[in-house]
């Protein structure tokens, strides 16, 4: 294992051959890809595609039936306490506990994430996402939108190397929403880490994705820059091409460009 | 083991018990309720009996001893419970934790909530009923000791189920103590018990204690032997029960139920 994870050139979080059955149906089949530092890749796909099965499994929570995932250099199957250190997430369905203080809940995932400097790093994310007048308000009694916050101020507490993003904006309003990218976004450009972020708002995934990723029945079938892609394809938009690729798969995946 | 990591768990409980009266109270409640209504049977049937036998520290003292390991194997559950009930587990075991230090973890809470129990039902059972530790000299230390390792080991084994069956398994983990209690020999001796279940006795490491502090109230003093034997048992069980929650936690994070718990099964 590497010492110091934190210093490995090359990408951040590498993904291979990466499987998931359960039973006989096969929810993942064999992904491979990578994400590199100060760089946000879109996992996109239908409602059942694989996307959480992939991130549960990145997250170490949910055993791969076969492949190797990768975290700053550290096998997250062989270390898996040391590669987690290098992650954080933050998912619509997994708010922090609600009857715990912003402040509590950000000071517990500060001991569990190894975060030294906490006070400093609290002021900075509550700052971030305009928390600060929140810090002593339990969380269960926030809005969906400011819960939201609060669980992306947790994903960004340790300056994490790999960022999970489940539909992260899932539940908030168009304005707030773009404030969230646009701080994600600037965390990102400022430090080294790389983001694998999932979302149903195309116009999202193109505002903020370097790349993305389109999987379908558990398999990743397109791959490339959401600005230029839906043009390799003949489409208009990313939206268009997302519903091409949901409708046609196989159709699509035979129009090389 | 990263002792910050593991310190988060009973930092988490600390502060939900600092900020509910709905926690704080039933942890003096149920225990000043049962040193109240047993010191009460006590001095009646001290009255009734009419012998020189001491009920104080032989009965009031098996209720206090059998309730400081309730409260310890509740002390583990309850914390655990708390990331079933908020649906946590998602954020908990996508951290850096390890399964030693998450378990660690809710020793420690346990530990302190147990203690306050402890200290609880001393003060009412001494200044209500005048029931002293002193009753059972340095013995007290070892009893203490057995029954807390054995309430640890019943404690983790509880959980173990709720993560094997799902959140609605709770309802198996409460009434385990009272399940246990005829067998354990708190009341009575265990040779009151039908000779054809008193192996079951044996297998309990809180017989011998009770049967020891028994010993200690009449004045015959305690098997050291067998004293010894409640505590390897006593750690036999926390290494058994270790090992299949660690067990259930791997088949858990393989199957999919880790991550959608709240499903129950995932079959």
């Amino acid at each position: 294992m590497p010492m110091d994870a934190t210093r490995q050139p090359g990408p951040v979080l590498s993904v291979a051959g990466l499987r998931k059955h359960y039973g006989a149906i096969e929810a993942v089949k064999g992904i491979s890809f990578e994400v590199c530092p100060r760089e946000i890749v879109g996992l996109l796909g239908l409602n059942g595609a694989g996307k959480t099965t992939t991130i549960s499994m990145i997250l170490g929570v949910l055993e791969p039936t076969a492949g190797s995932i990768t975290i700053a250099g550290v096998d997250l199957a062989r270390h898996r306490s040391q590669a987690l250190a290098q992650t954080n997430f933050a998912a619509v369905y997994a708010p922090l506990p609600g009857n715990l203080t912003v402040w509590q809940n950000l000071r517990i995932f500060a001991l569990l994430y190894g975060v030294n400097d906490f006070k400093a790093r609290a002021e900075i994310v509550l700052h971030e996402f305009d928390l600060k007048k929140f810090r002593n308000t339990k969380c269960g009694v926030l809005s969906s939108g400011e819960q939201t916050r609060v669980g992306l101020a947790k994903a960004l507490l340790n300056r994490p190397r790999v960022l999970l993003l489940d539909e992260p904006t899932a539940s908030i309003d168009p304005a707030s929403a773009q404030d969230i990218r646009r701080t994600i976004r600037a965390a990102v450009s400022q430090g080294e880490t790389g983001v694998l972020w999932t979302s149903h708002n195309m116009y999202e995934v193109e505002e903020v994705c370097d790349r993305v990723l389109f999987l379908s029945q558990g398999e990743i079938i397109l791959e490339g820059d959401p600005k230029t892609l839906p043009a390799q394809y003949g489409r208009q938009t990313l939206e268009e091409l997302f519903i091409s690729v949901a409708r046609e798969p196989l159709e699509l995946g035979m129009e090389e460009p | 083991m990263n002792l910050s990591r593991m310190a988060a768990i009973p930092l988490r409980q600390f502060y939900l018990y600092r900020g509910s009266v709905a926690r704080l109270v039933p942890m003096f409640a149920w225990v000043t309720i049962d040193m109240v209504l047993w010191g009460f049977m006590t001095k009646f049937l001290g009255g009734m009996a009419q012998t020189q036998y001491r009920f104080v520290p032989a009965l009031l003292g098996a209720v206090l001893f059998w309730d400081f390991m309730t409260r310890v194997m509740q002390g583990v559950t309850t914390a655990f419970f708390e990331d079933v009930w908020t649906r946590n587990f998602l954020n908990v075991f996508g951290t850096p934790l390890t399964m030693p230090e998450y378990i660690g973890g809710l020793l420690v809470s346990s530990m302190a909530t147990s203690a306050v129990g402890l200290v609880v039902m001393l003060l009412v059972a001494g200044l209500g009923f005048g029931l002293s530790f002193a009753a059972y000299g340095a013995m007290v230390i070892p009893f203490l000791l057995v029954l807390f390792l054995f309430g640890m080991a019943l404690g983790i084994g509880a959980i173990a189920i709720v993560l094997r069956l799902g959140p609605a398994a709770e309802w198996f983990v409460w009434p385990i103590p009272a399940l246990l209690s005829p067998f354990a020999a708190v009341y009575y001796p265990v040779a009151t018990l039908p000779p054809s279940i008193r192996w079951i006795s044996r297998l309990l490491p809180p017989s011998y204690i009770f049967e020891g502090m028994r010993g200690v109230v009449s004045g015959h003093g305690v098997n050291g032997a067998l004293l010894g034997a409640a505590f390897a048992l006593a750690i036999v069980y926390i290494l058994l029960s270790y090992w299949i929650f660690a067990r259930v936690f791997r088949r858990a994070v393989k199957t999919g139920l880790l991550a959608r718990y709240s499903a129950e099964s995932v079959s």
